[in-house]
């Protein structure tokens, strides 16, 4: 029997990655929370993760002439904008207690994808040992 | 790695906001400083805050001078210029004062002390949610450091 890294870490892997990249948009909400015009954009971590996965194809528009342009943003599915809960004058969208919000819970999630991912670690040192 | 950029990230605004708290500190500072010729008194300043994508950050952390914005992902801050208020500046009619023209009068800063202030609480509090942010980020990489022990 050979050890299947793919099987061992399963879903954990993507989704450990996933959170550091939803992590780094959230910070650069927060970064930009007084950047006039800034528009906050967050991803849809259900869609992105089982885009990840292979689970569910990303929309794409078939192309049957050299002249035909591919659609935007397809290589990044689920990366939107934030609706805003109030408007601002100056254009911006980021609302801090929002985005803090989110940014708390997304370092959970982290924390916790991480300890899944560190227990199939453990499980697979342990079958190596064999103690 | 997308952990890393964090810290460039997190750190272009930390330092927007204290160049934001620098103007306001001038502005406080000099909001009674007289002149005696209108276009010669101190005026509020005010910088103007842009976004930045995180490759063009680290291009300039690095010394490079060139900035591309190609990548559409997390962007920083920068500052885009800093500009001078152009509200009327103040006359106040003070004959006894040494600087006072023929007229007697003075001109002081178009400085707003109050809407200072709160630029100041705002920017102090957007810094310190940028460090929060910075902390756990770091916390987050140190676990991530720590993984198979």
């Amino acid at each position: 029997m050979t050890i299947n890294f793919q099987n061992a870490l399963g879903v954990h892997e993507q989704a450990l990655l996933l959170r550091d990249k939803r992590t780094e948009l959230l910070a650069a909400n927060i970064a930009n929370a007084d950047t006039p015009g800034y528009k906050a954009r967050d991803i849809d971590f259900r869609a992105v993760l089982n885009n990840r996965l292979g689970l569910e194809q990303g929309l794409s528009l078939r192309s049957t002439h050299a002249g035909h342009l591919a659609a935007g943003r397809m290589d990044q599915p689920g990366l939107s904008y934030r609706v805003p809960l109030q408007p601002s004058p100056d254009g911006n969208t980021v609302d801090e207690q929002v985005e803090n919000a989110a940014f708390a819970r997304n370092a959970l999630e982290h924390q916790a994808s991480f300890e899944f991912l560190n227990d199939r670690f453990a499980g697979l040192i342990k079958a190596l040992r064999g103690e | 790695m997308g952990l890393m950029n964090i810290f460039d990230i997190t750190g272009s605004a930390m330092s927007a906001q204290s160049v934001r708290l620098n103007t306001t500190a001038s502005n406080m500072a000099n909001a009674d400083t007289a002149a005696g010729v209108a276009d010669q008194v101190y005026r509020g300043r005010h910088p103007v805050f842009a976004t930045v994508s995180a490759s063009a950050l680290r291009q300039v952390n690095n010394g490079f001078a060139q900035i591309d914005f190609s990548d559409n992902g997390a962007v920083g801050v920068r500052i885009a210029g800093i500009v001078e208020d152009d509200r009327e500046v103040q006359a106040r009619y003070e004959p006894q004062h040494p600087l006072a023209d023929e007229e007697g009068f003075v001109y002081y800063p178009n400085v707003n002390v109050v809407e200072e202030m709160s630029d100041m609480i705002s920017a102090s509090r957007s810094f310190q949610a940028n460090v929060e942010v910075m902390n756990a980020a770091r916390s987050m990489m140190q676990r991530v450091l720590s993984m198979g022990r």
